[in-house]
């Protein structure tokens, strides 16, 4: 499955199908084209309109191309709040996420072992958010929260919402917003390592007399650090660059912007492009430090 | 984690799945409110909703530029990924780190940026933004995720298989057509649907491209500022239901095949 994209795929290690030929060119060409020209490309020219400077008593969103580092010094001044924003919310959800989907992978890749129609069962359901519109799950939720809703009520029954104030728009409903979206994102990498892990290992740990907090602590957990990883990767990366959960008519306000958020705006709205691309040339540089040192902790030279 | 308890996480794990399935089970049940133009407050059961979905008649055309789109950019990035997968796995090349690169950075740049950068590009290169444009930024975002299910399958085969098609004189299209592409075929229709399920649900780098046309979750995103029409969740459910009695089936078919495997 594409989940375990981050993780190193076992591949059957056998040199002799490896050849050089013609037909490798044939195959690769077209795709390799398609990347360069619609993925390489607009990440240059985001690096150029991010530099661009507005032409002088031009129209309004009329730019030409110059070396406008300023442009940097002017989106980190002024959406600094939702750039460090965004990474918070999206650690946030990715850890909430790891505390729900983890145990659920170990549920699901272990205990179901011995029901494997049962197991399957769960992993329908945790893949069964994919099947129904990201946009109306999140508007589910608004609608749950919602000030005359249960949730709500109960809230303010014991006593955390005070007269007049709501769930939504509120830092803890992006979040929790966010980490519901990406759970399934945690929970399958996680899962497709668990599922293949050779329960002798930890029988092992046991008979050496490790408690089973130490066993899952040394054996378990290690093994799992892959798809840890993977899963981790798959929900900050979306959660940060995000802005539907964060948006004023799902659940978030004004005050919860994103990165994402102000991009739309700069992009769409108020067509001030090259704040909108510096301000993506940021989020892409501080995920691509990211990566890296995800990478070369875990000492994933497969990438794929 | 077994010192938590025998139970603890069954009970734990349970709770989780009930958690994933709310919004689910709120958005069905909504397909059935009796509402008008804002389904937020339950005004009793209805079957108009389903039965006649295209009276909301913008939410029937979104529905329809989405399937386009999906299908146009699934078979796009079905095909130009399932030729990169196979020549990733079965040849040598030069360059074979940077393409490996290029195909993993797409999965690690987020939706926003990869968006944002489409749309600077047609900008720049003055191409109109429309359903065109739209269909090349699924494929481009569907294209790795194609390359990374279909690889995964190629790298399982066996290759015995195709020597044994050698050596019974097959030409090398023939082992192709009659052996390779026939076993990689569950991978590719794995991939397939992937990209389509991605492709329908996508907004982000969507609303970058679209333009002035409409797809459904751009519909949504428009139409959750002033209510959302039942019509919206009678096609999300409708959607929902046939994927998920797809994947019940071909699941419990897989797990039933192991099995009988097993007890062999």
């Amino acid at each position: 499955m594409a989940f375990s994209a981050f993780t190193p795929t076992e591949q059957k290690a056998d040199a002799s199908i490896q050849k050089r030929s013609p037909v490798a060119l044939l195959l690769l060409l077209p795709g390799v084209i398609f990347l360069v020209l619609f993925f390489v490309t607009p990440l240059l020219s985001l690096l150029l309109t991010s530099l661009q400077e507005p032409v002088p008593g031009g129209f309004f969103g009329e730019y030409r191309q110059a070396l406008r580092w300023e442009n940097y010094v002017f989106v980190l001044e002024t959406y600094g709040t939702q750039t460090l924003r965004s990474f918070g919310y999206a650690a946030l959800a990715s850890l909430f996420a790891l505390l729900i989907g983890f145990p659920l992978a170990y549920f699901i890749g272990i205990t179901l072992r011995r029901f494997p129609l049962l197991q399957a069962l769960c992993l329908v359901l945790v893949i069964a958010p994919f099947f129904i519109s990201f946009l109306l799950r999140t508007l589910a939720w608004k609608q749950i929260f919602a000030i005359e809703g249960p949730v709500a009520g109960f809230f303010s029954m014991i006593g955390i919402l005070g007269p007049g104030q709501s769930i939504t728009g509120t830092a803890f409903s992006v979040v929790f917003g966010l980490t519901y979206n990406f759970i399934p994102f945690m929970t399958l990498p996680i899962y497709a390592t668990l599922e293949r892990l050779d329960l002798r290992l930890v029988e092992a740990g046991g008979d050496l007399y490790a408690s089973p907090a130490t066993t899952f602590r040394t054996v378990t957990l290690p093994l799992a650090a892959p798809g840890v990883i993977s899963g981790t990767l798959l929900t900050f990366i979306p959660a940060s660059g995000d802005y539907i959960n964060a948006s004023r008519d799902f659940l978030g306000s004004t005050e919860t912007a994103m990165i994402g958020t102000v991009i739309e705006a700069n992009f769409l709205v108020l067509q001030n492009y090259p704040a909108a691309a510096a301000l993506s040339i940021v989020l892409m540089a501080v995920i691509l430090v990211l990566v890296g040192i995800y990478v070369k902790r875990s000492g994933t030279e497969d990438l794929l | 984690m077994r010192g938590f308890g025998k139970y603890t996480i069954w009970v734990y794990s349970g709770m989780a799945l009930v958690f994933l399935m709310i919004p689910i089970v709120y958005t069905i049940i909504f397909s059935f409110n009796d509402a008008r133009r804002t389904n937020i407050i339950w005004r009793g059961f209805t079957l108009d909703n389903w039965l006649n979905v295209c009276a909301a008649q913008d939410v029937c055309r979104a529905f329809g530029n989405s399937i386009l789109i999906a299908v146009v950019a699934t078979f796009i990035a079905t095909v130009l990924g399932t030729m990169i997968a196979i020549a990733l796995v079965r040849y040598r090349f030069r360059f074979r780190n940077t393409t490996t690169l290029l195909i993993f950075l797409p999965l690690t740049t987020p939706e926003v940026v990869l968006g944002a950068g489409l749309a600077a590009q047609f900008l720049q290169a003055g191409v109109p933004k429309g359903l065109g444009t739209v269909i090349i930024a699924h494929a481009l975002f569907c294209i790795s995720f194609v390359i990374v299910t279909v690889r995964a399958r190629v790298a399982s085969l066996d290759p015995a298989l195709e020597e044994a098609g050698r050596d019974l004189y097959g030409s090398p299209q023939q082992v192709f057509w009659r052996i390779t592409f026939p076993l990689l075929l569950p991978g590719i229709i794995a991939a397939a649907l992937l990209s389509f399920a991605l492709s329908f649900d996508d907004f982000i780098i969507t609303n970058f491209n679209r333009g002035a046309e409409v797809t459904f979750p751009s519909f949504v995103y428009t139409a959750a500022a002033r209510g959302i029409p039942p019509e919206a969740n009678v096609i999300a459910s409708a959607v929902f239901l046939l994927a998920i009695l797809f994947v019940l089936v071909s699941q419990f078919t897989a797990a039933a095949r192991r099995r009988r495997l097993a007890k062999l």
